[in-house]
């Protein structure tokens, strides 16, 4: 998995592409936001708009990086889940704990 | 048409990076059965869960350690068998992922999904060390031509 990250107005963007899966991607994701709560970022927004496969591994990572920035009083939000994330998320009934948004700007602004 | 029995066996050892391979398997079957992309997905999904916890719960990483998995297509249904070399578990331990208390854990949503994706979903230990996973997912679509 490929991931970046640009600050926009106090937001961490943390662009994550390709696999989060087992063995592949999901430390990369724990690492990731783990610097980033280093770091004194407290405002995460994942774009999770070039994923292009995710197991229970990842959706556990996704998890456990919104625990550890809430944590430490901080957000962790979604953005462009793509439909089979979605779904993964909807049976084990996680999308009511994310706040997801379609709008960059406008999950921005929710912040 | 009527759909031609197939039966695909592959081991592999237990790498994490050997699971793409299982799961490619496992869709492609079922496209030739018939199933619709997504249905091939999820089946797939399925295999992949099943494969991980193989590796990771049963054989505890040990490369040396094999998984089998086996693919019986039949003509009302997709058989997976997935066997691993490891001392066993009991899916009963396994919590529900849905109850509110363990809803943020980190894991243990591996079977579940494999429950959600299949049409049957049974784990056997295997005397002498072992645990056999059977899957079945049921075929109501027409197979694909060739």
């Amino acid at each position: 998995m490929k991931i970046s990250s640009r600050n926009v107005n106090g937001v961490e963007i943390i662009k994550l592409e390709g696999k989060i899966t087992i063995g592949s991607g999901d430390s990369q994701l724990r690492e990731g936001i783990t610097n980033a709560v280093k770091e004194g970022k407290n405002k995460i927004l994942l774009d999770m708009r070039g994923v292009t496969t995710i197991d229970s591994s990842g959706i556990g990572e996704l998890v456990g990086a919104y625990t550890t920035v809430t944590n430490r009083g901080g957000k962790l939000k979604l953005i462009g889940l793509p439909p089979k994330v979605s779904d993964l998320l909807q049976v084990t009934q996680l999308i009511t704990v994310f706040e997801v948004y379609e709008d960059e700007k406008e999950a921005i602004a929710s912040f | 048409m009527e759909r031609r029995a197939e039966r695909i066996e592959i081991t592999i050892s237990s790498r994490f990076e050997n699971i793409e391979l299982v799961q490619v398997i496992a869709e492609h079957l079922c496209e030739h059965a018939g199933l619709d992309d997504d249905a091939s997905h999820w089946v797939g999904m399925a295999v992949r869960e099943g494969v991980a916890n193989a590796i990771k719960h049963g054989n505890q990483l040990d490369a040396r350690k094999k998984v089998n998995a086996t693919f019986a297509l039949k003509h009302d249904r997709l058989e997976v068998e997935i066997s691993d070399q490891g001392i066993g578990f009991d899916p009963g331990t396994v919590s529900d992922p849905l109850n509110p208390v363990n809803l943020m854990k980190t894991s243990g949503r591996g079977i579940f999904y494999m429950r959600t994706f299949m049409d049957s979903v049974d784990f056997v230990f295997v005397p002498g060390g072992g645990t056999r996973l059977i899957m079945i997912k049921t075929l109501n679509g027409k197979p694909k031509e060739s």
